[in-house]
């Protein structure tokens, strides 16, 4: 008897209309989470942001993934609850109502209601009789009459389907708890609570993953992806599951004919599109299809979707420079983007681990450059042109890798294959950090007059070059006596302070030089010693040149000022290689390009339900707002009418509703009465 | 028995609502014309979900005309208007600068230029209205809003066709990014407002709702001026849908009528403090067109958030992800819905309700910016 009541209670509790409306509230407030804590990231970034302490806790509470954690679902399944409560609770009695007419209402309740009115009658009932019920059938009212004791009864009723608009709204909810449910796989998660399906949370190969964490393709619903690089073929996907992933396996297999990629005039993206075959392992059903963003396929029921794309293991050729041998010459590596490799310099023995080939970079110009045109007549016509300028440009094919020493320090390269302009000189760009978390630095070798860069690396071979420096600081001195900067006297001098230069430049560069003025030269005197020291650099570096292009059997080239540049381009980038952390610079020359499409693929059953749902809560939703119910009462004895007017809503339409009738009741009478 | 046909109980059909006159079958035969021109000069490109919404949006022209009147001079001026700026262009987007109707009326930009002039001034009328008891001011203000609001819609109508001047592969529907959608947004608040207006027969709550779309203004004139925003962007693939033309205004249709509701409020709160009472319409009036704007509101964000629902299962491979939009989206949803129920089952007034509204712009405008603005995730179209 007393866990009789218990239920009871809670019965009243989960159907009311007050924990209804809190858990809607409740519902909200936790959906807000989410949305402010990034979902779903790498464990250790949560950790960077919030400190090792706190990211357990919210790990706890399950924070990293809210919407799909179990007090989140406990909340949406307490929803789903209370309404099914809600509609069970109120089901039979609004049955009852759309189906009564109240025709048994008694007088004083009548006279109880708001909108009422009393009219003495005299005259002939039958035509009035027949004009109300002709004027309230004519305005849509299903009317009964009803020859009750105390007289006649016309009771009236409008617009029942609100109340249909109530029961269609609130079962949605349910439908779309089931569908929810259902997508959510409810059988996956009881294999996960039961230990009997296990996320893998190491990186194998696909074939090797073992039983536990593999999904049949009969699994009830899933949502997971996969890259297919062109020509390759996949029959399984993968589904990410906290920390860990599943192998689902697919009753097909998919292959990638071709990936496309469009851009638009201004260098924004147009089309993204995979032409791929499906192969029905049962059947042995072929499928020719173009799959695009807004354009997927459905395969027994699996939509296929253009997700993501990438490279898929392209053929590059690396033109290897060494940057501190000037006896080695350039090699030629050929191999694979997204692909690891051993790799010697020297002794030194590196791992190279080439990640994505990019065959173009779209990159958004400076803001700055694109200001509005001046004065207020300009900003007008600027703010009246709906055309946009271009804005961007095409920095060309990119390769990223990373180079591993024994110790396992890792750096990470990204070199352009193509020229890139920059303050009017054309370089090739090559970026270098130690963290994945920074910004790359960048390094610009400098292009020759053939917008090659072996005269640099020409150069750079010559300034590092011990064995060329007295040769170098000869003609140095020859140049300087011509010009009469020194004595004959002082020539020997000259040429041991152009060899210790050079030595100093080729130890580390310009910041070799600056370590000794900051150690040796008292702070007075630094900055003329400076200026002196780069006067002989840039003096030797030019001889340098001259030199590099002699061993190579070019033609003598004046230096001029696009020459002086270049020299001076050359010097900070020798100077720059003494930090870019490698012996080596791999010069992208040559590439065969393979592209990878990122497709997603999901199996929903509850889609239907959810949109059957959606369907009814829109009907719901305008059958309750929109459809007035109301109803009529007309009681009528030979001396006297009543009439009362009731609406589910009590507002201004009510009261025109009201007058109109009572007025025209009162027109009818007084005909009648003046028949009479 | 003696029957007198000159006494009827008077209750007419008029009493359900929809009655159809001569002029809206002149309308509905105008509307169909077009859409026959239309058809058999645009119907071969279209695919069939696309030539569905033209038959649609004819019926929804032809019915929402019938249900407000006044709407069908505005649309039929608006079209006219936007017909002529396109025979002024002569395929040429540069014309814009040389023919001088399209420079000073009627180019896009020229149009959200005089939008915005003419919405500050019936903000600025409506105010003046309220605090010297004119009609007068009332009325010209009223003008100045449908002036304004017919600014909105022809600068959406040319620029529609301006985009497809730029090039026929960056042509689209211009409700694509943050500044397309806050001219719909003015558009329709300001549409919302004179419907209410005209129903209840009180042109003083418009003091109250100009601001918020001023406000909208203010931002639409910093984003094109500072930011270069209104500028036509070709649409990335992901917004390359025909969903787009139906998911976007059915959304803002829900965000206006919020907005306009929240103000609304704002008034509702003032008369309860008894201030300005004498000038604005009556508590319980406010209260009402407040409701009246929520639940036709709460009807097109449910319809929008379908939608959305459903162009996500098509473009984002699930119709629902948890993504901070659509979650801002269920939350609001969830605002609204609280906010119903403790209206029509509670049988709540006053107060209470009038704040929950004012708050519910917070939400309702941290889902439509504030996501935009502060989070991340797959639906950041306008990101600032």
């Amino acid at each position: 008897m007393r866990r009789h009541s218990v239920l009871r209670v809670l019965y009243e509790l989960l159907s009311s209309m007050r924990f209804a409306i809190s858990l809607l509230v409740v519902l909200a407030i936790a959906s807000i989470i989410g949305t402010v804590l990034k979902q779903n990231e790498p464990y250790s970034n949560y950790v960077f942001e919030l400190g090792p302490f706190w990211a357990v806790f919210f790990e706890i509470l399950g924070l990293y993934d809210v919407y799909h954690s179990t007090w989140f679902l406990f909340i949406l399944g307490f929803v789903v609850v209370s309404t099914a409560f809600c509609i069970y609770r109120h089901l039979p009695g609004i049955l009852r109502d759309m189906r009564s007419y109240r025709d048994s209402a008694s007088l004083k309740s009548l006279r109880a209601m708001a909108h009422h009115a009393e009219f003495p009658v005299s005259g002939a009932m039958e035509p009035i009789k027949a004009r109300i019920l002709a004027s309230l059938q004519g305005s849509g009212y299903q009317v009964k009459v009803l020859q009750r004791e105390d007289g006649l009864m016309f009771a009236a009723k409008r617009g029942s389907k609100h109340k249909l608009g109530y029961l269609l709204a609130h079962s949605s909810i349910v439908l779309c708890g089931l569908g929810f449910m259902l997508d959510g796989n409810p059988v996956l998660r009881w294999q996960q609570l039961f230990g009997t399906k296990v996320a893998e949370t190491r990186d194998l190969p696909q074939s090797k993953i073992p039983a536990a964490s593999r999904l049949a393709p009969n699994n009830l619903a899933f949502r997971g992806n996969v890259t297919v690089p062109t020509n390759a073929e996949v029959d399984v996907i993968f589904i990410n599951s906290g920390s860990g992933y599943f192998v689902q396996e697919l009753p097909f297999s998919i292959k990638l004919n071709k990936f496309q990629v469009e851009h638009y005039s201004t260098g924004q993206p147009k089309l993204f599109a995979s032409d791929i075959t499906v192969t029905e392992k049962a059947t042995g059903k072929l499928t020719k299809a173009t799959v695009s963003v807004n354009h997927p396929l459905v395969v027994n029921g699996i939509a296929i979707y253009q997700a993501s794309f990438g490279d898929g293991g392209s053929k590059l050729e690396l033109m290897a420079w060494n940057l501190f041998d000037p006896a080695a010459r350039p090699h030629l590596v050929n191999t694979t983007s997204l692909n690891s490799q051993p790799y010697q310099i020297g002794k030194d023995k590196y791992t190279l681990e080439l990640g994505e080939f990019r065959p173009f970079n779209i990159e958004t110009m400076d803001e700055a450059k694109a200001v509005n045109k001046e004065g207020i007549t300009g900003i007008l016509a600027d703010v009246r042109s709906v055309k946009a300028e271009r804005r961007t440009r095409n920095m060309g094919p990119s390769i990223q890798f990373k180079l591993r020493d024994t110790q396992g320090q890792a750096r990470e390269f990204l070199n352009y294959m193509s020229p890139a302009q920059l303050d009017g000189r054309f370089y090739l760009l090559s970026g270098v950090r130690t963290e994945v978390a920074q910004p790359f630095g960048f390094v610009r070798w400098p292009l020759d007059e053939s917008m090659k860069i072996d005269g640099f690396m020409r150069l750079r071979a010559v300034m590092l070059d011990a064995a060329a420096y007295p040769e170098i600081a000869r003609r140095a001195g020859v140049k300087a006596r011509a010009g009469g900067a020194i004595s004959a006297s002082s020539a020997a001098d000259f040429e041991r302070s152009v060899v210790w230069v050079l030595q100093r430049f080729a130890e580390g560069g310009f910041a070799e030089l600056d370590r000794f003025l900051k150690a040796k030269v008292p702070e007075d005197k630094r900055k003329t010693v400076a200026e002196t020291y780069i006067k002989i650099l840039q003096g030797a570096a030019a001889e340098a040149l001259a030199l590099a292009d002699e061993r190579a059997e070019l033609p003598f080239r004046p230096l001029d000022e696009d020459r002086s540049r270049f020299l001076m381009d050359g010097l900070v980038a020798i100077s720059a290689s003494f930090d870019y952390g490698v012996p080596v610079y791999l010069q992208p020359v040559g590439f065969e390009e393979v592209k990878a499409s990122g497709l997603q693929l999901t199996r929903e059953p509850g889609k239907s339900l959810i949109y059957l749902a959606a369907l009814m809560m829109i009907c719901g939703v305008f059958c309750m707002f929109y459809i007035r119910e109301s109803r009529i009462w007309l009681h009528l004895t030979t001396e006297r009418a009543l009439l009362a007017i009731s609406s589910n809503r009590r507002n201004s339409e009510l009261d025109r509703e009201f007058e109109k009738y009572r007025t025209g009741l009162a027109k009818v009478l007084d005909a009648a009465s003046a028949q009479e | 028995m003696q029957q007198d046909s000159s006494t009827t109980l008077d209750v007419g059909v008029e009493a359900q609502g929809w009655s159809i006159r001569a002029s809206d079958i002149v309308f509905g035969l105008l509307v169909l014309v077009v859409m026959v021109l239309a058809w058999q000069k645009l119907g071969t490109k279209m695919d069939y979900y696309e030539q569905a919404i033209l038959l649609g949006s004819g019926i929804a022209v032809v019915a929402f005309g019938c249900f407000w009147r006044p709407a069908r001079q505005f649309m039929v001026v608006c079209g006219l208007l936007a017909l002529g700026a396109t025979q002024l262009y002569q395929g040429d987007l540069a014309r814009a600068g040389q023919v001088f109707w399209l420079k000073y009326l009627l180019a896009s930009q020229s149009a959200v230029m005089w939008m915005c002039v003419l919405f500050v001034l019936a903000t600025l009328l409506y105010w003046l209205g309220l605090a010297t008891r004119s009609a007068t001011a009332d009325l010209v203000g009223t003008g100045l809003t449908w002036s304004a609001a017919a600014a909105a819609l022809v600068a959406k109508l040319v620029r529609w066709y301006e985009s497809y001047l730029i090039g026929a592969d960056v042509g689209h529907i211009p409700v694509s990014n943050l500044y397309e959608v806050f001219i719909l947004f003015c558009l329709i608040t300001a549409l919302m407002y004179l419907y209410y207006e005209q129903k209840f027969a009180t042109r003083r709550m418009g003091a109250f709702v100009l601001p918020i779309i001023t406000a909208a203004v203010g931002f639409i004139l910093w984003y094109s001026f500072d930011r270069r925003a209104h500028e036509i962007q070709p649409l990335i693939p992901a917004l390359q849908s025909w969903w787009m033309k139906i998911h976007v205004p059915a959304n803002f249709v829900g965000y206006g009528a919020f907005s306009l509701a929240a103000m609304l409020g704002v008034a509702q709160l003032l008369v309860s403090r008894g201030i300005l009472a004498s000038r604005l319409p009556s508590y319980d009036l406010l209260g009402e067109v407040m409701y009246r704007a929520i639940a036709v509101g709460f009807l097109f964000f449910t319809i929008a958030t379908v939608l959305g629902a459903m162009w996500a299962a098509d473009a984002w491979g699930g119709y629902w992800s948890w993504d901070p939009k659509e979650t801002w989206a269920l939350i609001v949803w969830l605002n609204y819905a609280v906010w119903l129920h403790l209206r029509l089952v509670k049988g709540w007034r006053g107060n209470v309700l009038a704040w929950w509204a004012v708050l519910g712009l917070l939400v309702t405008t941290f889902a439509f910016l504030g996501v935009n603005m502060f989070l991340s995730g797959l639906h950041s179209y306008g990101t600032l």
